[in-house]
């Protein structure tokens, strides 16, 4: 599958908008990537923030130090440069503990259950039933059976939006809730569309709601191993793999995180799209393989 | 130095310059919503013109200064009152240890900018002493402010004395009615051409929802989005895209009913189709509309844009003029 050229597009005199694609594909993703990561590099005065996103990306930048022109011309040159890169990306995977089907988001569902495309459901078996699985447990096992990438990060600080490593037929779609929640537990683990976020912060939402990580991904304070580097734990391009856990790791990992000792396993890794692309499964296999080696 | 909060007013925050670089991350600018106001209450107490200061929506809080201080009140029209007794605003005024500030009611524009001389001594996170809500961090604890805090301000610069006065050609205009200019672009080209033809032609209102976040309009005739089949991943609604990075001033219209311009609290992205920017030279305007104010959209080129931002650039220099 290949990508067409990109749109450019103005977001007023300060914004340059690129959109890779109009549809969703691990390789709009990754020609974001390879664009952001090299302008990056390149260090162009007057550019103040680089922002890739799952199929586009957009760059703010001071029209009084470089004229949107010029910002236009270097990010076509990025692009015809980009295109003949490698597709490869030197990132890291991350393991998120989950609880599936947890107490906390299972009420806040009760609490707008009129706004739920199938009232008499909970979100996990309305998504299990309409992407075709027997029920929760298989659909769990596919949740955290295949890796997933970060795609954006953003909406609020330090929010993750993840698409999963899987061919196009496996991809799980949800719709959003018919109209949004005013109300979603932190660490919430959502789906809507095909993508997955975690909720950085307690708010406002219109995800369909699978479970929650005891796991802080945003904290100004910075108290974990895991966070002490930048307050927001993700970047785009990061892969993680979810494992689902029961109640009583739950509870310990909590107790670990208010004890200030709980840590994530991350490995760093090189992820090639090319030869993902080529067996995805066995390519997902191997990347598990790094996650659970020392 | 310090200020006690008696009153917190409605919504009143530490805000500066703003905090550039994380937008990648979901942490948007922060800032005074009205920059222009925020440097001018800045130079009008001596200090540097990106030092924090106190923004203020809608209703004033009540401080006890508990040290002689300068302090000058800019942007929206909320007069001064010292231990009761009405005072300037656009002045440096003096305030005596033991004083109680309080405000008048806003009687034009949305958001005022409390300077005192030395900048209030908030830490200084990711570069910037703004306040970033929905992150709580930044500014005083992460939030707006509540009865009982007491804030430190720093020492007062030589430059610091009482009445220095904004010249009233250079304050901010507050009009009920405002034009803001608009560059068509993003995903603009989804909207029917009478669609996106009525957009500028009517008149809309500032909605209740209006904040730090982003600005909500209505009463103008709903827009329609070209029918497609919608791309994978983008959701189910003619209005939603791939969830995609919101520029700054970005319009966008969820269901085609209510347009929503994103401010510098604004949430870094998602799945809604941006039909438009405001331009950079039109931003502070929004800051100082109350809901009910109304809004025209004007339709302009990257010129013209360019253009508007050279005139208020000069016009922060006539400022900065004024005020040395």
């Amino acid at each position: 599958m290949t990508i067409g050229t990109a749109r450019y597009t103005p977001g007023g005199d300060e914004h340059i908008f690129v959109e890779l694609s109009e549809e969703m594909s691990l390789e709009a993703f990754f020609k974001g990537m390879a664009i952001t990561t090299a302008l990056a590099q390149q260090k162009v005065p007057g550019v103040t923030e680089i922002c890739p996103a799952n199929a586009s990306y957009q760059v703010r930048f001071d029209p009084d130090v470089i004229h949107p022109d010029a910002m236009l011309a270097i990010l076509k040159r990025v692009e015809a440069e980009a295109g003949n890169a490698e597709l490869d990306l030197d990132t890291r995977i991350v393991e998120i503990p989950v609880l599936f089907d947890d107490p906390w988001t299972n009420e806040t569902q009760l609490r707008f259950r009129e706004r739920h495309q199938d009232p008499t459901s909970t979100d996990l078996q309305y998504a299990a039933r309409i992407n075709g699985y027997a029920n929760v447990t298989d659909f769990i096992a596919a949740y955290s059976g295949s890796p997933w990438f970060v795609s954006m990060v953003g909406f609020v600080a330090g929010l993750p939006f993840m698409f999963q490593m899987v061919e196009r037929a496996r991809q799980i779609e949800v719709p959003k809730y018919l109209r949004p929640r005013t109300d979603t537990p932190k660490l919430t683990i959502g789906h809507g569309g095909c993508f997955n976020a975690i909720y950085s912060v307690r708010g406002a939402g219109g995800y369909q709601m699978f479970g929650i990580t005891p796991a802080p991904i945003f904290d100004p304070a910075q108290g974990l191993p895991y966070l002490k580097h930048f307050m927001a734990f993700f970047r785009p391009g990061d892969i993680v793999k979810f494992k689902s856990i029961d109640r009583a790791a739950y509870d310990a990992a909590l107790d670990q995180v208010a004890a200030g000792s709980f840590d994530l396993r991350i490995r760093p890794v090189k992820f090639s799209l090319k030869q993902f692309l080529a067996d995805p499964a066995a390519y997902n296999r191997s990347l598990l393989e790094v996650l659970h080696g020392n | 130095m310090a200020i006690e909060v008696i009153k917190p007013g409605l919504a009143t925050t530490v805000q500066d310059a703003g905090r550039v670089g994380y937008y990648n991350v979901g942490i948007p600018l922060s800032g005074a919503l009205d920059q222009y106001s925020f440097r001018a209450a800045n130079l009008l107490v001596g200090n540097d013109e990106n030092a924090a200061v106190l923004e203020c929506s809608l209703l004033g809080p009540e401080l006890r200064f508990l040290d002689d201080a300068i302090i000058a009140v800019t942007g929206s029209t909320m007069t001064p009152k010292l231990d009761g007794t009405l005072a300037a605003t656009g002045e440096a005024i003096a305030v005596r240890a033991g004083a109680v500030v309080s405000f008048d009611f806003m009687r034009a524009g949305a958001r005022a900018y409390i300077a005192v001389a030395g900048g209030i001594d908030v830490p200084v996170v990711l570069g910037s002493r703004s306040t970033y809500g929905l992150g709580a961090f930044g500014g005083f604890l992460g939030r707006k402010f509540a009865a009982g805090d007491v804030l430190k301000t720093g020492p007062a610069p030589a430059g610091a004395r009482a009445g220095r006065r904004l010249p009233a050609e250079l304050a901010m205009p507050l009009p009920k009615e405002v034009e803001l200019r608009v560059m068509p672009g993003l995903y603009y080209h989804r909207l029917t051409e009478a669609s996106a033809a009525r957009f500028f032609e009517d008149t809309w209102t500032v909605a209740p929802e209006a904040d730090r976040i982003g600005y909500r309009y209505r009463n103008g005739r709903p827009l329609e989005f070209c029918p497609r089949q919608q791309p994978f991943g983008a959701g189910s609604d003619p209005s939603n895209i791939v969830d995609a990075g919101y520029p700054y001033g970005s319009i966008q219209v969820p269901g085609g009913v209510e347009p929503i311009i994103l401010h510098r609290d604004a949430v870094s992205g998602g799945g809604y189709a941006m039909i438009g920017t405001v331009i950079s030279a039109d931003m502070d305007r929004i800051a100082q509309m109350q809901p009910n104010y109304k809004a025209r959209f004007v339709k302009v080129d990257l010129d013209t844009a360019l253009a508007a931002r050279a005139d208020r650039q000069q016009r922060l220099d006539q400022l900065r003029a004024a005020l040395r």
